[in-house]
């Protein structure tokens, strides 16, 4: 068998998963390569530990491994991972917060809390104004003080861009559940980045 | 009209590129009179984008090197079987 060389084909998913699938070792690592980063930031995303994240990654790239026999082709390789790797997460939460854990399963409070919006446009971009390393710290500050229900939802819907079938499937959660959800971190992390990024001594009675 | 609360409860579908084009005029006739919820949709369009801007962190190295470690040994195990 002669393998084909992938840097000059750039990045062929369906044949590095096909290839993969018949024993070519080299085909994996490079599926693990494209993904490791987004995977430890999912896993780092839901569990808040790098301990647990580290775990997650390794876990997640070794079942895998171990299970690519069970892949179907006709599915995306990443929403597999992911799902492998939410797993993953979701059980080092409930292993950290012991009895305390509340499913994902279980109803939201849905009284609406009483919170002051912040209305205020921002001044410019974030991007002008700050290094990626602020900015990253900023963000991940305020997806930290979300609670693990919310931070889930909002990390598989809008950083890794799932859908929300594919978000309620990997969560085991309906899709209004995951619709409630997404719109709850949306507006909690709107609020936390708006009191960051707002220009400063304006509200909107300017746009009156 | 919608009120402020009812309209942020249908946010989602706001933002949604795909939602349908009844729902959207009935959305958009709030936000074209409601100079708040106008700053919140705006404001939450930025937050998604800063989010979506950002690259993901690179893995520590020790943390990689950890992670080849377990998949050599994984598949050195699975070529002997
Ligand atoms: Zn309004």
């Amino acid at each position: 068998m002669t393998p084909t060389p992938i840097s000059a084909l750039g990045f062929d998913e369906p044949s590095l998963v096909e290839r993969a699938q018949s024993g070519d070792s080299a085909a994996f690592t490079t599926l693990v390569e494209q993904y490791q980063r987004k995977i430890f930031r999912l896993a780092m995303n839901i569990t808040q530990n790098t301990e647990d994240a580290e775990d997650v990654l390794q876990e997640t790239f070794l079942k895998a491994y171990q299970h690519l026999d069970g892949f179907q082709r006709n599915s995306k390789f990443y929403t597999w991972i992911v799902r492998i790797a939410v797993n993953e997460a979701l059980m080092k939460l409930r292993k950290r917060r012991g009895d305390k854990f509340v499913s994902l399963d279980e109803p939201l409070e849905t009284g609406e809390e009483e919170v002051k919006r912040e209305v205020a446009v921002w001044e410019g971009n974030p991007e002008d104004r700050y290094s990626q390393e602020e900015i990253r710290k900023i963000l991940d500050e305020a997806v930290e003080s979300l609670k693990p229900d919310f931070r889930t939802v909002f990390a598989l819907r809008d950083i890794e861009e799932l859908s929300t079938e594919e978000t309620a499937e990997a969560l085991g959660i309906s899709v209004p559940a995951v619709k409630s959800r997404l719109l709850r971190a949306r507006l909690a992390l709107r609020e936390k980045l708006t009191r960051q990024f707002k220009r400063k001594g304006e509200d909107v009675f300017a746009y009156l | 009209m919608l009120t402020c609360k009812q309209f942020l409860q249908e946010l989602n579908d706001y933002l949604d590129p795909n939602v349908d084009a009844v729902t959207k005029v009935h959305l958009q006739a709030h936000v074209s009179e409601c100079p708040n919820c106008f700053v919140i949709v705006d404001t939450t369009k930025h937050t998604l984008q800063v989010y979506k801007g950002i690259e993901p962190q690179a893995i520590p190295d020790d943390v990689k090197t950890r992670l080849w470690n377990a998949l050599e040994r994984k598949m050195a195990a699975r070529g002997r079987e």
